[in-house]
């Protein structure tokens, strides 16, 4: 069958699929809208909230993040996971026990203080927004790389599937369609990995392939090893180098932290039975994340080495006939010359193709005195390390219909996670909580759902053209998480002390000197050429790089709590005793 | 008075278990992932040098069985205080 069209046919069944479960499994009440009444079994909402907390990013960008920044995106994989440490063991079970809607309606009435809500409310907007641009980008981009549609017609297109089953079905909705997301970004993505896991290294497992030897001939090096080598011959780092510890150990903490502190994924706890089910099934997320996120690192490593071996003869580096003819380039590549993911330019008109770090300048003058290169000629994006996976390996075109489905998978159950939570912030804390106390409930839940879909023209607005903050997700959405809510939420259980001022100026302090570290040196809200800082590591303060700065912010926003709270008067008798209810499972 | 004597007890079992398992969490990922990274890349597991191994992989799997080990302990520990739900 001819690809496109079995593409089409893959895709489709997907869509139609999400449309049934939204349809069977729709919202009637406030509550199945919130949080999917309450009856979502711990392991499949260990699958939803996977699908929930993987994103466009995860699926297509994290393998060519670690192929191209080796050792040091480790920060990424260890801050991604480690966060469902401090989850599980300090925040899930007990806002599970208070059992409401949302996570802003915790900080208000634990603080008792429709302020300190107001300012959990804005954080979680800020953050969902920053976050939800770049799933709708990645829905249209998906689109329009798979289906040749262009970027808008898809975007176009996520929104209205969106809309139908996130609309119509909730929570109660979108975590039917996010099991079934997983479901199929998993398989997506572990299929080609472990067949060029057997093609490199016989090895099943990529998870073991990526520490086992290469096979083939000539060859009896380990995968890692050989990387190291070759990247090194080519003026690129070690593969497995280590530079700038410290701030791999602030990223590593600013994104555990942030993690933790995500109120679209801490509002998916919300929907199991019982206390003890939100830490199982935290277990269950953190293990279908990992098969993921075990598995990026050998298709990083992978791809990084099969693209090396494709345009490079890694034992004749700097002789002409090392490097590969252009006219005799493999099939994938020219597919993807098409898409402007990989670009070749013959700067010393050999007709062959040069790959190597032009930027190391001492190599880069190496190479033009002894090998006659001129600057490096081959870019790769980064996204094709997942996307042309399948081609590389040379695998059936099903599969390659399947990382369309994976990724388009990807960027909506993400979107449709965070498209709730934006709505229930609006409808339940900000109408319900603040401005109309006495709405009814069929009300709140027109207003969720009237709420729901200006979100989500907005969001699609925002990705057709996307503001300066849209590329900082990491920086502006684990930092505001870390520096904001997660204090707030992790003194409102583990100290009885803590009151409503010391919560608030905490936040507030926080959320405000995190913005400013950021934006010093990022630009005031983003607009370029306003920074009055270089971003480089010589102007960061004690080295410190904006997007790892969460982790100071969070460090910022408990000492001021604390200092606060001490100099004012301890919290009422009765919230003293939620906190001890909300401690144990059940009263005894 | 007993009741409240109880929580507090069942509290502090819940921080006991919960200080150990973030001491193995800072462990596996910012001491031997990142502090140690260096000392231990000396070392190998295959072809993995094992503080790459750590930052890659090994503290990822740590974490899951941390959690499930956390439920675990927790579940044990509400029946014990009688504080488990039905």
């Amino acid at each position: 069958m001819e690809l496109q069209t079995l593409i089409y046919l893959v895709v489709g069944a997907t869509f139609l699929l999400y449309f049934v479960l939204a349809i069977v499994a729709r919202a009637g009440t406030t509550s199945e809208f919130y949080v999917a009444g309450k009856g979502i079994n711990p392991v499949l909402n260990g699958m939803a909230t996977a699908a929930d907390w993987m994103s466009a990013a995860s699926f297509i960008s994290m393998a060519g993040l670690i192929a191209f920044n080796g050792y040091s995106a480790s920060a990424y994989l260890m801050g991604w996971t480690g966060g469902y440490v401090l989850l599980a063991m300090l925040l899930a079970p007990y806002l599970r026990k208070f059992g409401k809607f949302t996570v802003p309606e915790f900080i208000g009435d634990r603080f008792y203080s429709n302020a300190a809500r107001v300012i959990a409310v804005i954080a979680l907007l800020v953050i969902s927004l920053t976050y939800v641009i770049g799933q709708m980008k990645g829905v249209g981009v998906a689109f329009s790389r798979f289906l040749e549609t262009s970027v808008e017609v898809g975007l176009f297109a996520g929104m209205g599937i969106v809309f139908v089953y996130a609309v119509l079905g909730g929570m109660k909705g979108i975590t039917y369609t996010q099991i079934a997301q997983y479901v199929i970004m998993i398989f997506a993505y572990t299929v080609p990995a472990i067949f060029i896991s057997l093609q490199l290294t016989g090895h099943f497992l990529p998870q073991i392939g990526t520490g086992a030897e290469l096979t083939g001939a000539g060859s009896d090096q380990y995968l890692l090893q050989k990387l190291d080598l070759v990247l090194v011959d080519l003026g690129f780092a070690e593969y497995t180098g280590t530079p700038d510890l410290m701030n791999t150990f602030l990223l590593t903490l600013a994104l555990m932290i942030g993690t933790a502190g995500l109120p679209h994924v801490l509002v998916r706890f919300f929907t199991v039975p019982r206390v003890r089910d939100a830490r199982k099934s935290a277990g269950w997320t953190l293990l279908f994340i990992a098969i993921l996120y075990t598995t990026a690192p050998a298709v990083g490593a992978m791809a990084m080495w099969n693209t090396l071996k494709t345009v490079q003869d890694t034992d004749q580096i700097g002789a002409p006939e090392g490097n590969l003819l252009y006219a005799e380039r493999p099939q994938w590549m020219k597919s993807w010359e098409t898409t402007g993911l990989l670009q070749f330019e013959d700067k010393n008109g050999d007709g062959r193709i040069q790959y190597y770090n032009d930027d190391n300048e001492a190599f880069a003058a190496m190479a033009e005195e002894e090998y006659g290169w001129n600057g490096n000629e081959l870019y790769v994006d980064r996204d094709i390390m997942v996307l042309a996976n399948p081609e590389i390996a040379n695998l059936p075109n099903w599969v390659i219909a399947l990382i369309a489905a994976g990724g388009i998978a990807a960027a909506l159950s993400t979107a449709a996670g965070l498209l709730l939570a934006i709505s229930s912030a609006i409808s339940h804390d900000l109408l319900k909580g603040v401005f109309m106390p006495n709405i009814s409930e069929k009300n709140e839940l027109m207003a969720g759902r009237i709420s729901m879909t200006v979100a989500i023209i907005i969001a699609g607005y925002l990705g057709l053209n996307p503001p300066g903050f849209a590329a900082q997700v990491v920086a502006l959405a684990f930092g505001l998480a870390a520096s904001s809510l997660f204090p707030a939420l992790m003194m409102g259980i583990f100290s009885k002390r803590m009151n409503k001022e010391g919560a608030i100026a905490g936040m507030l302090a926080g959320l405000s000197i995190t913005l400013l570290y950021i934006f010093m040196y990022k630009g005031w809200f983003f607009i370029p050429g306003t920074n009055p800082l270089e971003d480089t590591r010589e102007a960061w303060m004690f080295g410190i790089n904006p997007t790892s700065f969460g982790a100071i912010g969070a460090a910022i926003n408990f000492i001021v709590a604390i200092l606060v709270a001490k100099m004012t008067t301890p919290p009422p008798h009765e919230i003293q005793e939620l906190v001890e209810d909300v401690r144990v499972p059940r009263a005894s | 008075m007993e009741q409240r004597s109880n929580r507090a007890n069942y509290w502090r079992a819940n921080l006991k278990v919960l200080f150990g398992c973030l001491v193995v969490w800072f462990l596996v990922s910012y001491v031997f992932g990142i502090l140690l990274v260096d000392t231990l890349n000396q070392i190998h597991l295959g072809g993995y040098p094992l503080g790459f191994w750590f930052a890659q992989q090994g503290s990822i799997f740590t974490f899951v069985v941390l959690i499930f080990f956390y439920a675990w302990r927790m579940n044990a520990i509400d029946k014990k205080f009688g504080v488990a739900e039905d």
